[in-house]
C-alpha cells in the first residue's frame, strides 16, 4: 500500500504493509533511527513518538492508523521549546547511562511538559511509569524533568532530607 | 630526517598494558611509537602513541578503548588520559577504538575491571606524550626538558616566558623516541583538573537527540535484514520447516535451515529468515512451522530443581567448600539453633536492546558491527566456526544499549555472521524480545540450607551452608559457584560450606555482580536472622561480626566496618522510629574488589505491596572518584536493578522452556516504584576500584530485611511474594 504520512514537518509517501508498525516504517523505511525497538509489544515505551502530541507507542501502532497525523520524532522534538528544554535538561543532569531508552524518556517527558508545565511527583510517576529505563536512571530523569520545567529539582518523596 | 621503511616498522608496535597470570599489572614499555608523520602526511594529526593524536590545530584526540555498555568508560578512560597529557578536557575530542587487543591491550567491559585495570596504566599513556611534547619543545627553544612545563595543552618555559601549543609541537613530539613509562613522574592527586570533576557522558549529545549510534542504528549499504529462530528447548535442533512458504512471503529473500551443532556461545541450530526489511523477517516467523528434536532438556523445569534440590540437602554436601572448627558439635553444643532454607530464581538480563550484530562475509573477510563486551572473544569463535583466522576478522564495537552480562557472549555474533555468509550479502541479524528472553545466558537459580548456632549471650558459634547449584563433574556452571571466603567465612570459629551440584541444559552466565547478587541476599538475610535471634541490634551484630580490623585474603573488615559505620550515620539507623508497616534493614557486601554497606527503608501495606522508600548507600572503592557523576549514576542504578531484581523478576523453566517472553512477565523497575537512592563515598588510602557491580548485591538482603523489620516475615526466597506479606 501507499501511504503519505507527515514526519517532523514533512510528507513521507512510502510502499508498507498496512500492518506495519510505525516504529519500523520510521526506521528502516525512512531511515530515522532514534526511535527505538524494546519490546515490540507497547511494554518499555522505548519507541514513544507524537501523533498530534500524544505520546504514542510506534511499535504497536500500523501505518495504516496513522492517517493525517502530524509525527514527531526524537529527530525533530528540538524545534519545540518544551522539547528543547527536555533535552537541554538531560544533558545538565548527565541522565545518561546506556542511552538506549532516552529517546522514548525524552518524548514522554516532552509530552508531559506541553500539557503540564509544572508536574508533581505523581504527575512524573504517572506520565513516566510506561518508560522502562534498564540502566534505573530514574532519579536523574525525575529531576531533569523538573529542571525543564524550572522547579527545584528536589524529590518531594523523599521523607528523610 | 630521513627514517628507513625497517626501523620505522620496528618501532610501530604499540603501548600495552596487559595481565599477569597474578593479576597484577604488566606494562609493554618496550615500543609504543610514533607513526606517520615522517612519511611526509602533514595533515595528518600526529600520533604521540596508540592512544593520543594531535593535530597541528590543537585538536586532541583520545581513543577510548573499551566497550561502552552505560558504564560511562568512553568518558572515564579519557579523562586518564587527558588529565596527565595536561590539556583541557574542552579541546578533548574522544573515538571510539575498534577491537585490536595487539593495539590497545585488553578490550572488555566486566567484572567492573576497568577502574583497577587501567587507572595506572592510561595515566601513564598520557603523560608519556605529554614528555614527548615537553621534549620536543625544549629541542625546540635548546633548553633542558627539566625547566620547561605544561599547562592547558602548552608547553611552557617559565623562565624566557616561551610558550608553544600541543598542535605545534605535535609533529615533531610524534618522531621522539617515547619514555620509560615506568619512571614517569604522575601528578599529584591535589593537582588533577580532570580527574574528581564530573564529566557528563560524552556521546549523549548524540543520545538526547536520537542520532544513530547503537547496534541495531548501523546501515550498510546493500544490506538485509535477518531473524533466526531457535529451539524453544536450548540445544535443541531442527529437523525441517516449512521454508517454501516462508519464501513465498512478500519481501523475503531467503530463509533456511542452519544445522549449527556449536556450543551455547556459538552458532546453534536454528532457521534463519532473510527480508528486505526486519518486520517482513519478523512476520514470517507467524507461520513458520518447524520439526524440533528437542533433546535431552526437554523435562526439566524449575519446580523440578526445587524439589532435587531439597532431597539433595537431606544428604551431605558432595562437595566441601570451606571447612573451620567443628560444626556438628558446635551446633549441639549451641544455646540457640536457627534453620532456614533460601532460594533466589534465575534471572535474564533483558538488555533494552535486544540482541542484534551487523555483518558482512565477502572475499574471506568478516566485518562485524556489534554491540559487544567483549569483542575478541567474538573475533575467536566467529573465526573458528566460519573456518577462517583471527586476522580475518574485523570487529567495529558499537555502543550498547545495556550490558549486565549478556553481551559477554557473542552468540548473535556468529549467528550473523553465518546468516552473511549464507546469503552471500551484509546483514543485520535483530533478535525479537521473546527471543532475548527465552535465549539468554541466565543468572542460574540457587538453594542455600542454612544452620546456625548461638551461645547465650547470642555470639555466633557455628555456620553451615549446604549450596544446591548447578554444574557437572564436580564443575559449578558458569556463576554457580561459591567461594571459600564467602562471609562469614573465616570471622567464626565453627564453619561449614558445601555445594551439592544439579546437572543444567540451560545457559548460565555473568549477571552484573555474578555469583554476589544471589549469595549476598541469602547470606546477608540469614546473617540478619541469626542477629534477631540475638536479640541484638543487625547493624551493630554486623560490625560484631567483622570483628578486629584485620586483613582476610583480599577482604579488610576495617574497610567493611567502616562503610557500616558511615551508611548507619547517614540513614540515621537506630534513630528513627518507622510507622507501622515500615522498617528499615541493612546488608553489606564485599565485591569486585568494592566495600558496600547499604540501608533500605520499606514499607509494606494491607495488601503486601512493597513500597521501597528510600536506599542509603555507603561505599569504599578507594582513594579517587574517578567521574563523579558517573559514579553515582552507576551506584544509584546498580542498586536500582537489585531492587528491581527482588521485586518481581524469575525466569522459569518449565518442559525445558522459558515460559517468561516480555516485560508483563519479567517486569523492569519503573519510575513509580524507583525510591531516591542516596550515595556516599568513603575515599581511603587505597587503589580505585570499579563500580559497575558492587553496589547491587547488598542492597537485596537490606530490603529484605527492612520487610522483616515492618511485618515480622522473613523473605527466604525470591521475588518477594506479596502473598506472604498480605
Amino acid at each position: 500500500m501507499q501511504y503519505t504520512i507527515q514526519v517532523n514537518g514533512k510528507a513521507q509517501g512510502l510502499d508498507a504493509d498496512p500492518q506495519m508498525p510505525l516504529l519500523w516504517v520510521l526506521r528502516d523505511l525512512l531511515d530515522l533511527k532514534g526511535t527505538k525497538f524494546g519490546c515490540g509489544k507497547s511494554f518499555c515505551g522505548a519507541c514513544t513518538v507524537h501523533l498530534n502530541g500524544v505520546p504514542t507507542r510506534s511499535c504497536i501502532t500500523p501505518i495504516s492508523a496513522v492517517g493525517y497525523a502530524s509525527v514527531t520524532t526524537i529527530e525533530a522534538i528540538a524545534a519545540t521549546p518544551t522539547g528543547r528544554a527536555v533535552q537541554n535538561a538531560w544533558l545538565a543532569v548527565d541522565v545518561v547511562q546506556c542511552g538506549y531508552c532516552q529517546a522514548g524518556q525524552i518524548m514522554s517527558a516532552s509530552a508531559l511538559l506541553a500539557k503540564n508545565p509544572k508536574p508533581t511527583d505523581g504527575d512524573i510517576d504517572q506520565a513516566m511509569s510506561g518508560n522502562i529505563c534498564r540502566c534505573a536512571t530514574y532519579s536523574r530523569i525525575r529531576a531533569a524533568i523538573k529542571q525543564a520545567a524550572g522547579l527545584p529539582t528536589v524529590d518531594s518523596r523523599d521523607k528523610f532530607l | 630526517m630521513m627514517r628507513n621503511a625497517d626501523s620505522y616498522a620496528s618501532r610501530r608496535a604499540f603501548l600495552r598494558a596487559s595481565l599477569t597470570v597474578g593479576g597484577g599489572l604488566l606494562l609493554d614499555f618496550s615500543i609504543p611509537a610514533a607513526r606517520a608523520f615522517a612519511l611526509g602526511d602533514s595533515t595528518a594529526p600526529a600520533a604521540l602513541n596508540a592512544f593520543v593524536q594531535i593535530s597541528s590545530a590543537g585538536i586532541v584526540t583520545i581513543i577510548s578503548k573499551n566497550p561502552e555498555i552505560g558504564q560511562g568508560i568512553k568518558t572515564m578512560l579519557p579523562m586518564l588520559i587527558a588529565e596527565e597529557l595536561d590539556v583541557d578536557w574542552s579541546s578533548v575530542r574522544i573515538e571510539q577504538a575498534v577491537s585490536d587487543p595487539a593495539r590497545y591491550g585488553l578490550q572488555f567491559a566486566g567484572g567492573s575491571r576497568a577502574t583497577p585495570l587501567n587507572w595506572d596504566p592510561l595515566r601513564r599513556v598520557g603523560a608519556a606524550a605529554r614528555q614527548m611534547l615537553v621534549s620536543a619543545a625544549a629541542q625546540t627553544w635548546s633548553v633542558p626538558a627539566a625547566e620547561c612545563e605544561t599547562q592547558s595543552g602548552k608547553v611552557i618555559h617559565p623562565r624566557t616566558k616561551r610558550s608553544l601549543s600541543y598542535g605545534h609541537l605535535a609533529a615533531k613530539a610524534a618522531s621522539i623516541l617515547p619514555p620509560d613509562l615506568a619512571s614517569l613522574p604522575l601528578k599529584d592527586p591535589k593537582d588533577f583538573r580532570i580527574i574528581g570533576k564530573s564529566q557528563p557522558g560524552v556521546d549523549s549529545p548524540l543520545v538526547v537527540t536520537g542520532k544513530p549510534l547503537f547496534g541495531i542504528d548501523v546501515t550498510v549499504p546493500g544490506m538485509l535484514y535477518a531473524v533466526f529462530v531457535k529451539s524453544p528447548v536450548f540445544g535443541g535442533n531442527a529437523v525441517s520447516a516449512n521454508l517454501d512458504a516462508i519464501k513465498a512471503q512478500r519481501g523475503i529473500r531467503d530463509a533456511f535451515i542452519v544445522r549449527g551443532g556449536g556450543p551455547f556461545n556459538g552458532l546453534g541450530s536454528g532457521v534463519a529468515i532473510v527480508a528486505s526489511n526486519w518486520w517482513l523477517a519478523n512476520k514470517a516467523r507467524d507461520l513458520l512451522e518447524v520439526v524440533w528434536e528437542e533433546g535431552a532438556t526437554a523435562a526439566q523445569s524449575s519446580e523440578g530443581f526445587a524439589k532435587q534440590a531439597l532431597a539433595l540437602s537431606a544428604q551431605p554436601p558432595a562437595a566441601k567448600v570451606a571447612s573451620e572448627g567443628d560444626v556438628t558439635q558446635a551446633l549441639a553444643a549451641s544455646a540457640k539453633q536457627l534453620q532456614a532454607a533460601y532460594s533466589y530464581p534465575f534471572l535474564s538480563h533483558a538488555t533494552l536492546e535486544p540482541q542484534n550484530c551487523t555483518a558482512h562475509v565477502r572475499d574471506g573477510k568478516v566485518e562485524i558491527w556489534a554491540p559487544t563486551q567483549n569483542p575478541d572473544a567474538g573475533r575467536k569463535i566467529v573465526a573458528k566456526t566460519l573456518g577462517l583466522s583471527d586476522a580475518d576478522i574485523t570487529i567495529h564495537m558499537i555502543r550498547c544499549g545495556g550490558g549486565f552480562g549478556r553481551r559477554l557472549m557473542n552468540d548473535y555474533m556468529v549467528e550473523a555472521a553465518w546468516i552473511s555468509k549464507q546469503i552471500g550479502a551484509p546483514v543485520k541479524l535483530l533478535w525479537n524480545r521473546q527471543d532475548d528472553v527465552q535465549h539468554d545466558f541466565y543468572r542460574p537459580a540457587g538453594f542455600h540450607f542454612f544452620k546456625a548456632g548461638l551461645d547465650g549471650a547470642g555470639k555466633l558459634q557455628a555456620f553451615r551452608d549446604h549450596f544446591v547449584s548447578f554444574g557437572e563433574g564436580g564443575k559449578a556452571a558458569s556463576s554457580a559457584d561459591m567461594g571459600a571466603n564467602e562471609f562469614p567465612a573465616k570471622f567464626v570459629a565453627n564453619l561449614e560450606l558445601g555445594m551439592s551440584l544439579m546437572p543444567l541444559g540451560v545457559p548460565t552466565g555473568p549477571l552484573r555482580a555474578p555469583g554476589s547478587n544471589g549469595l549476598a541476599f541469602v547470606f546477608q538475610s540469614f546473617i540478619d536472622e541469626i542477629a534477631h535471634a540475638a536479640g541484638l541490634d543487625p547493624l551493630q551484630y554486623r560490625i560484631g561480626l567483622l570483628g578486629e580490623r584485620r586483613v582476610v585474603g583480599a577482604f579488610d573488615s576495617g574497610r567493611m566496618i567502616d562503610v557500616l559505620t558511615l551508611v548507619g550515620e547517614k540513614s540515621a539507623w537506630g534513630k528513627r522510629s518507622p510507622a507501622k508497616g515500615s522498617g528499615m534493614g541493612v546488608a553489606f557486601y564485599y565485591s569486585h574488589l568494592g566495600y558496600f554497606a547499604e540501608v533500605v527503608h520499606a514499607t509494606v501495606d494491607a495488601g503486601g505491596r512493597v513500597t521501597v522508600d528510600k536506599v542509603w548507600v555507603a561505599a569504599d572503592v578507594g582513594s579517587q572518584i574517578i567521574n563523579p557523576t558517573g559514579a553515582e549514576n552507576q551506584v544509584q542504578g546498580a542498586a536500582l536493578d537489585g531492587i528491581g531484581e527482588a521485586l518481581g523478576q524469575a525466569i522459569t523453566l518449565n518442559n525445558g522452556r522459558v515460559v517468561q517472553s516480555n516485560f508483563d512477565d519479567f517486569p523492569l523497575l519503573r519510575m513509580n516504584q524507583a525510591p531516591p537512592v542516596e550515595v556516599h563515598f568513603l575515599k581511603t588510602d587505597h587503589p580505585p576500584t570499579g563500580l559497575g557491580e558492587p553496589a547491587l548485591p547488598p542492597v537485596i538482603p537490606a530490603l529484605c530485611n527492612a520487610i522483616f523489620a515492618a511485618t515480622g516475615v522473613r523473605i527466604r526466597s525470591l521475588p518477594i511474594d506479596p502473598k506472604l506479606l498480605g
